[in-house]
C-alpha cells in the first residue's frame, strides 16, 4: 500500500473527513474538515467519494515522502507546493511516484490547505469517523515520523484542475435569525448587519473571533440564559458582546446567546478568512437562506464536470519539444508533466 | 389525557435553529417538570421515525431536531411536532429507566479548585458552609453536552444562582466541577469555561476506547462528597478512571 511518510510537519496538521454527525446527544459535535468545500473539490479532482479523509494543514504544510505511487490533489487555501523541487499547480490533481518528496509551504491566501490521496487516508475509525476532533480528545495532530496510509485507489486519472470557489479573503456572510435572535433588539441586529468586522487573532477549528470598532453586541440578560444547543454557524456573543462564529468542532451546547446562524454554504469562507480579513454579515430570511443553500448544494454536485485538463502555459515549458503538440490535445489520462 | 395548555409565555414553543434545525422548548428557566418533558419528548420524536429527521438531542429544557429541509420542509416538520406535543402532558411523563446513583469523592477549594472562595463569597457563605452545602446536594444529569459525555447537573438551591464570569478561564482539567446558575458541570475534557471551578474529582466521563465510552446518561443522579486533598490523590492513584467514584442502579 502506498502512502506518505511525514518528514516535516507544520504546526497543525490533522486528518479530517465529514466528521461524526449523530452524536450531539452524547455531547460530541460533528467536527470534520473546517472547509468542507475543499473536501468536495479534492473528491472531484480525484473522481472519488467526498467522504474519504484528507490531510488538513492550518497555515503551513510540511514535507512528505511517497512510500509508493500515489495520486494526490491539493485544495483549500493555496500553498506553495513542489514535487522534488518542481512547482505543482494548486487546486489540481497530480501523480506522485515512490520516493518523491512533496513539499508544501505557507498559505498564500486563506488558512486551511488540504492534501488528498487517491483512496483517501486510512486513519483509524473512532466513533464512526477518521477525523481528529481535538476538542473531544479524538485522534491527534499529524507529526513528523507519522505515515499517512492511502486506501485502495480505484482511480487512475490525474492532471485535472478546478477553479476554486472564492473564499480565502473574507467577504460577505449570509445569516438567518435563530431561536435566540429575539434576545437582541431590532436596532442591535440592524447595527450588526451594518458593521464592518475583521477576523480576530482568536481563531481555530471551534470558532472565529470577529472584531469591530464601536460598542459590542451584548444581549439583554446576557449572562443568565439557559445553556442551549449550538448549530455550526451560530454567532455567539461573549459576555462583553464580542461575536464569535462557531464552526463544526464547537461545543454542542453553550450559554452565551447567539444572534443568528451563518448559512452552511458560507462557513468555508469563515474558516478560511485569514487574521485581519474583512467580513460582513447580511441578514437573509429563512426562505431566502434555504434557496441559497439549495442552489449551492446543487452547484457543488457539478464540481466533477467542471474539472478540466491541466495544460501548462507554453511560456513556462522548458521542455516544450518533448510534448506531442500536433494533436492539439493532451489526454486527460496522460500526465502532462511526464517527460 | 389533557393536552398541554400553552403557558402565558407560550410554551411549549417551536423555533428554528439555523436552516436545518428545529427546537421544541418547554420552558426558559430550568424546572424539574420541564426537564422531564424534554427527556420524554425526545423519546417520542425518536419513536415517530419521521422521514428527513437526521438526529435529535436534548438540552436542559428543549429538544433539538436536525433535519434535511430538502426531504422534510420546515412547515411539515413543525406540523408533526405540534401533533406529537398534543398527544399528552409531557411535563408529567416518567423519567428514563435504568438510572444510576453515583457517589463522587471531591476536593473543594485548594489549588486544585481555586474558585471555591470566590463562589462562596458570591453566595454569601464561608468556605466551610459552601462545602457543606455543595457536598450534600444530590443532583440529576439534566442533559449531556458541550463536550463528549459531559453532564449539566442540578438543580442546586437558589443561593447558587451565580452568573457566569464575563471572562473565560483559559482551561480547567478533566474532572473539574464548575458552578453557575444553580448547576454544576463536571468536565469530561480539558477545556475553557466561563463557570467557576469549585471542586475537583478524579472521574473520567468519556473513555473513547471503552465498550461504553460514555459513563453517564440523562436522569442519573450524583453526590459530590468532600474528601481531603491527600485522600483524593490516593483515590486517583488507585483508581485512575473513576477516582474512587461508585455507582449503583436506582430502583424504580
Amino acid at each position: 500500500m502506498s502512502g506518505f511518510r511525514v518528514l516535516r510537519a507544520g504546526p497543525m496538521l490533522s486528518v479530517q473527513d465529514q466528521g461524526r454527525p449523530g452524536l450531539l446527544g452524547q455531547g460530541v459535535s460533528r467536527g470534520g474538515a473546517a472547509d468542507t468545500r475543499a473536501l468536495a473539490e479534492g473528491a472531484a479532482l480525484l473522481r472519488q467519494s467526498r467522504d474519504l479523509a484528507a490531510l488538513e494543514m492550518a497555515g503551513m504544510g510540511g514535507e512528505f515522502q511517497a512510500t509508493g505511487p500515489l495520486r494526490i490533489a491539493l485544495t483549500g487555501a493555496p500553498m506553495v507546493a513542489t514535487l522534488d523541487g518542481a512547482p505543482l499547480v494548486w487546486n489540481a490533481s497530480h501523480q506522485v511516484e515512490a520516493g518523491q518528496v512533496l513539499s508544501i509551504g505557507a498559505a498564500r491566501r486563506g488558512v486551511y490547505g488540504y492534501l488528498h490521496l487517491g483512496g483517501g487516508i486510512e486513519a483509524p475509525l473512532t466513533l464512526g469517523a477518521r477525523s481528529a476532533h481535538l476538542m473531544a480528545g479524538l485522534g491527534q495532530a499529524v507529526e513528523a515520523g507519522d505515515v499517512l496510509q492511502a486506501g485502495a485507489d480505484k482511480g487512475e486519472e490525474t492532471g485535472l484542475v478546478l477553479d476554486p470557489d472564492a473564499r480565502f479573503e473574507g467577504g460577505e456572510l449570509r445569516i438567518v435569525e435563530s431561536f435566540q435572535s429575539a434576545l437582541f433588539s431590532d436596532e442591535l441586529r440592524e447595527r450588526f448587519g451594518a458593521t464592518a468586522f475583521t477576523r480576530g487573532a482568536r481563531a481555530n477549528r471551534m470558532g472565529i473571533e470577529m472584531l469591530s470598532d464601536g460598542p459590542g453586541f451584548a444581549a439583554d440578560g446576557q449572562l443568565n440564559i439557559l445553556s442551549e444547543v449550538i448549530s455550526s454557524g451560530d454567532v455567539q456573543m461573549t459576555g462583553d458582546g464580542k461575536p464569535f462564529v462557531l464552526l463544526r468542532e464547537c461545543q454542542t451546547t453553550g450559554g452565551y446567546p447567539r444572534i443568528g446562524t451563518v448559512l452552511p454554504c458560507d462557513l468555508p469562507r469563515v474558516a478560511q478568512a485569514p487574521a485581519g480579513a474583512p467580513l460582513r454579515f447580511r441578514w437573509v430570511s429563512l426562505e431566502e437562506g434555504l434557496e441559497i443553500q439549495a442552489r449551492y448544494d446543487t452547484e457543488e454536485k457539478t464540481l466533477q464536470n467542471r474539472c478540466r485538463s491541466l495544460v501548462r502555459d507554453p511560456a513556462d515549458m522548458h521542455d516544450l519539444l518533448s510534448y506531442q503538440l500536433v494533436g492539439g490535445v493532451i489526454s486527460a489520462k496522460a500526465d502532462p508533466f511526464e517527460t | 389525557m389533557p393536552a398541554p395548555n400553552p403557558s402565558p409565555e407560550g410554551f411549549p414553543l417551536i423555533r428554528t435553529a439555523g436552516l436545518q434545525g428545529m427546537l421544541v422548548s418547554f420552558a426558559d428557566t430550568l424546572s424539574e417538570p420541564a426537564n422531564r418533558a424534554t427527556l420524554a419528548f425526545r423519546g417520542a420524536v425518536e419513536r415517530a421515525a419521521i422521514a428527513g429527521v437526521l438526529e435529535t438531542s436534548t438540552s436542559l429544557t428543549s429538544v433539538y431536531v436536525r433535519f434535511d429541509p430538502g426531504v422534510l420542509g420546515h412547515d411539515a416538520l413543525r406540523g408533526r411536532l405540534l401533533e406529537l406535543l398534543a398527544t399528552q402532558d409531557w411535563t408529567a411523563a416518567a423519567l428514563p429507566e435504568g438510572r444510576k446513583f453515583w457517589r463522587v469523592p471531591t476536593v473543594y477549594g485548594t489549588d486544585l479548585a481555586p474558585q471555591l472562595g470566590e463562589a462562596a463569597d458570591m453566595a454569601g457563605m464561608s468556605e466551610a458552609q459552601a462545602i457543606e452545602s455543595l457536598s450534600a446536594a444530590r443532583v440529576r444529569v439534566l442533559t449531556i453536552g458541550f463536550a463528549p459525555g459531559q453532564p449539566y447537573l442540578g438543580p442546586l438551591g437558589a443561593e447558587w444562582n451565580l452568573p457566569r464570569q464575563t471572562d473565560l478561564t483559559p482551561t480547567v482539567p478533566v474532572g473539574a466541577l464548575v458552578l453557575a446558575i444553580s448547576q454544576f458541570v463536571l468536565f469530561a475534557t480539558k477545556a475553557p469555561t466561563g463557570w467557576r471551578h469549585v471542586g475537583q474529582t478524579g472521574l473520567k466521563l468519556f473513555q473513547k476506547e471503552a465498550e461504553h465510552p460514555f459513563a453517564l446518561q440523562p436522569g442519573d443522579e450524583l453526590v459530590f462528597e468532600a474528601v481531603s486533598k491527600s485522600d483524593f490523590l490516593k483515590l486517583c492513584e488507585n483508581d485512575p478512571q473513576f477516582g474512587g467514584a461508585t455507582a449503583v442502579e436506582i430502583e424504580a
